[in-house]
């Protein structure tokens, strides 16, 4: 063993090279070596630098671990190579680094794609016990669960298995190809390898660099023994004790073509302390959602090694897989329904950042989000009119908080009064807050999600007046129909770069923005008394905030782009399409104050 | 006051509070038994038989006792939902005890909340329903209508971010008056609720109707009154995300002229009320 300088593309990783079992593998640490291990396994067809960003994310904090999978990169191949790719022999292998790097503790292993196919076995081995602290899986299911998930689906086809079954079997056509012979090394070496990169870039949106290395032609003919040496093998004959001995995390990208998530519905039975994720992404994630990924892996082996169980670690709410330690900022954040949002984004453990105008209430918001959840939660004053004042909370929020993963844009106001009442100043007010207030957060917080290039989600709250016409809130209407358009039109903007918009459009919520809502064109005591009226009106409605609140969180989980909230927004936006005569009727009735 | 009025009334208070010690020590006494695996029916039993044994034979109505996300009445629809149910305890879960004994002819009916273990959020609601109790007593000394100061309890609640749970009680009250109640050998109730009680009460709402009041507090238009001399069970009730908490303990309304006497809770000395002095001393 030795270690010699840099010679692998991670920034100061210190590199050695490890023997066993007749290959020599090279493997790269970064980070401070006294700090726990967490080991990182690459897939097909890869090499380590697949991990380059996850892993320099993570040297900070942790001695970081990497190595070429025998036969790939600067790792040595076994020769014959047939029968050399053995689940049993990568075992041996991972068992010779982990010696080699971490003598004296278990590591925190991670594996993506093959990766995490060999660490299942890994996890599930009597002879690993002891060695292994944590395992974080990404895109690589254990073999010998996937044969008891198929074999299962085969003694019991009802429609629905065999559903999932075909499902499963459209996703795995690339396994099937990879059993013949030959075939797969010359495309690989001629035509696929050199299409490799673009095809990457375009349909897994993987950003352009230093990746896939130059090894990638030989990674990628090496490897197609993985699939030959086991996956017939454990497909016939599964394993029945293959039971994790370490508590998973197990990350599932919703946009993967090459896994259905219905892989792991049962996980549980084999991974008894098991803490599930669900990122909108395509499969490789190491490459397009690293920060996301050093941020869930941390998470994990700190609680791991704080010795908390990885279940009780986690939020319990509604989609905490999917928000868990996620960045969530909602303007209008100190009433009302984007109060709720806020408190239902932090029982789903997402870290909180509440904005309002009123300074008391959205820091109420954040104490209250912490209570129930939040791993950190922030109260900002700001106006979001005030385009000088978002400036200043977007560079703040950067800086101390990080880039925004889902952005509210909620704060609003309430103008009635007929058109002719209306005057210059009340439209001036309206728009200021309820569009510019929607443009100040898209532009800067949209321009951070883009710029960092790793997905995210904007969610404005129009109204359900966006599409229903009515004489008696020609304002508030117009402000709301413009942010309708808004939305869809950066939704179409922003789709490339996996970001996701949605409009949010609720019809009559039990709120505040009752009694505070301007009427034009009345003295001070008829608009008192008009605001009373309608409040009592809007709580004998009671729609409550937190079934909106439901509507966003569900909006952003299924990138939906227009979703009215409430029985009457949904039939209006029913009748707006396919009788729109009937909605100019209802536009002219006189409301009932 | 002459002083022989004030020393009759005095009399009737010093009975009304004691009833209201009595039903808190039953409170304190069954909540120090609670473990994880009670059920509703068991603690509810627990406050009645505590009660029986000292003295207690008739109620205003039967003890309640409701566990977990049953403190903030989540999807309650029907009365029927208020009676214990086999919901078991456990730990880091809030409860609510809630009973109202009749012990010598003098009624009570509080409510006691409290958790199993840590539970930060319930420890914030009990904190924060003691601006509630000030806010309650500040505007019933104004005498602001009832249903102003129903909408006002309402808003600071909508202020702190939770949702009036007291909203879910039959009328939505947020409090009743209690009366004195003829002692009979049988006590016959009704969906637990005491028949002399129910008597009084509806003998006041008839009386009430015509004189424009009503016994019950709260947010319709026959609330549209100032509060009406006499002994208000008042139980603010707040809900935050599946946790609940309320206090109930009587507030007494007279009608003389000197605010601090016009209004008064018959009693500081409860549970709640220590508890929020702790925390004081304690910061
Ligand atoms: N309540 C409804 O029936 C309903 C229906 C459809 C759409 N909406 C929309 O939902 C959103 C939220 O409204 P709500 O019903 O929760 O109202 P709300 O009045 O209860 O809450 C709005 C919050 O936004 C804050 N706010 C207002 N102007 C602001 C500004 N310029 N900068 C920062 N914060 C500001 C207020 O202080 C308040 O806390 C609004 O955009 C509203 O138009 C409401």
């Amino acid at each position: 063993m030795s270690t010699e300088a840099t010679t692998t593309g991670i920034k100061n990783a210190r590199e050695r090279r490890v023997r066993t079992g007749g290959v020599e593998l090279c493997v790269a640490e970064l980070g401070d070596a006294t700090q726990p291990t967490v080991l990182l396994v690459h897939g097909y067809p890869d090499s380590k630098e697949v991990w380059t960003e996850v892993a320099e994310r993570l040297a900070d904090r942790f001695h970081v671990v990497l190595y070429d999978v025998r036969g790939h990169g600067r790792s040595t191949a076994p020769q014959p190579l047939r029968g050399g790719f053995t689940l049993e022999k990568l075992t041996d292998d991972f068992l010779a680094v982990a010696d080699a790097v971490s003598p004296d503790k278990p590591v925190h292993l991670v594996g993506h794609d093959w990766g995490s196919v060999q660490a299942w076995e890994f996890v599930t081995v009597k002879r690993t016990e002891g060695r292994i602290a944590s395992f974080t899986s990404m895109s690589g299911p254990s073999l010998d669960h996937f044969g008891h998930w198929i074999k299962k689906r085969m003694t019991r086809p009802t429609p629905r298995k065999v559903g999932q079954l075909l499902g499963q079997g459209a996703k795995s056509w690339y396994v099937y190809m990879l059993h013949t012979p030959v075939l797969p090394e010359l495309a690989w070496r001629g035509p696929l390898g050199k299409q490799w990169p673009k095809i990457l870039q375009r349909m897994e949106k993987v950003p352009a660099g230093d990746y896939p290395t130059s090894s990638l032609r030989s990674d990628a003919a090496h490897g197609a023994w993985l699939y030959r040496d086991n996956v017939r093998a454990r497909m016939r004959r599964p394993r029945t004790d293959a039971y994790a001995h370490a508590p998973v995390q197990l990350i599932t990208p919703s946009g993967d073509i090459f896994l259905s998530e219905r892989l792991y519905d049962e996980l549980e039975l084999w991974a008894p302390d098991l803490v599930r994720r669900s990122i909108p992404a395509k499969h490789w994630v190491p490459r397009t959602r690293p920060d996301q990924l050093a941020a869930w892996i941390t998470d994990f082996v700190t609680t791991n090694e704080d010795g908390i169980p990885a279940k009780d670690s986690v939020a319990t709410g509604k989609h905490a897989d999917r928000f868990g330690g996620q960045l969530v900022l909602v303007t209008g954040a100190g009433s009302g329904i984007g109060r709720a949002t806020a408190f239902a984004f932090a029982e789903a453990g997402a870290r909180v950042v509440a904005v309002d105008r009123d300074a008391e209430s959205a820091a109420r918001t954040a104490e209250m989000s912490r209570l129930v959840g939040a791993p950190e939660a922030w109260g900002e004053t700001v106006d979001v009119s005030d385009e000088q004042a978002m400036e200043k909370l977007a560079e703040k929020v950067a800086e101390e908080y990080g880039i925004v993963d889902v952005l509210v844009n909620n704060a609003g106001i309430g103008l009635s009064g007929s058109f002719l009442d209306t005057s210059p100043e009340d439209w001036k007010k309206v728009l200021d807050v309820n569009l510019w207030g929607v443009i100040h957060g898209c532009r800067l917080f949209g321009k951070q999600m883009a710029e960092r290039g790793q997905g995210g989600h904007i969610v404005n709250t129009a109204s359900a007046a966006a599409y229903q016409p009515s004489k008696a809130l020609p304002a508030y209407s117009t402000s709301k129909a413009a942010v309708l358009m808004l939305s869809e039109c950066l939704r179409a903007e922003l789709a490339g770069q996996g970001i996701g918009v949605s409009a949010i459009c609720p019809g009559f919520v039990n709120t505040n923005i009752t009694a505070t809502t301007h009427f034009a064109g009345v003295d001070a005591e008829e608009e008192k008394r008009r605001q009373k009226k309608t409040s009592r009106l809007y709580g004998l409605r009671n729609y409550p905030p937190e079934k909106v609140a439901d509507a966003i969180l569900r909006a952003v989980v299924r990138n939906q782009a227009v979703v009215p909230v409430t029985p009457e927004a949904r039939s209006a936006h029913l009748i707006s399409r396919f009788m729109p005569r009937a909605l100019r009727a209802i536009a002219r009735l006189e409301p009932p104050l | 006051m002459t002083s022989a009025v004030a020393g009759e009334l005095s009399a009737e208070l010093r009975g009304f509070r004691e009833v209201q010690t009595l039903a808190y020590e039953c409170a304190e006494a069954v909540a120090a038994q609670l473990k994880p695996g009670v059920t509703e029916r068991e603690a509810a039993r627990m406050q009645r038989e505590w009660l029986r044994e000292r003295g207690v034979r008739d109620w205003f109505h039967l003890p309640f006792a409701w566990f977990g996300d049953r403190t903030a009445f989540v999807n309650f629809r029907i009365p029927l939902q208020f009676f214990p149910t086999n919901r078991r305890l456990e730990p880091g879960m809030p409860f609510i005890l809630d009973m109202a004994p009749v012990h010598k002819g003098y009624t009570a009916d509080i409510g006691y909340s409290g958790c199993l273990g840590l539970n930060p959020v319930h420890d914030k609601l009990l904190a924060d329903l003691e601006a509630h109790r000030e806010l309650l007593l500040r505007e019933v000394r104004e005498r602001r209508t009832l249903r102003e100061i129903y909408e006002d309890v309402d808003r600071l609640m909508v202020r702190q971010g939770y949702a009036n749970r007291h909203r879910a009680y039959p009328f939505g009250v947020i409090a009743h008056k209690v009366d004195r109640v003829k002692e009979r050998r049988r006590s016959p109730h009704v969906f637990g609720f005491g028949t002399q009680s129910l008597k009084g009460l509806a003998s006041d709402a008839i009386h009430g109707h015509r004189d424009g009041w009503s016994p019950l507090w709260s947010p319709y238009k026959f609330s549209d009154h100032p509060p009406r001399p006499g002994l208000w069970a008042v139980e603010p009730h707040l809900g935050f995300r599946g946790t609940g908490a309320k206090f109930e303990e009587i507030l007494v309304v007279t009608d003389s002229k000197d605010p601090e006497q016009s209004a008064f809770w018959l009693d500081d000395d409860l549970p709640h009320v220590r508890r929020w002095a702790e925390e004081r001393a304690a910061a």
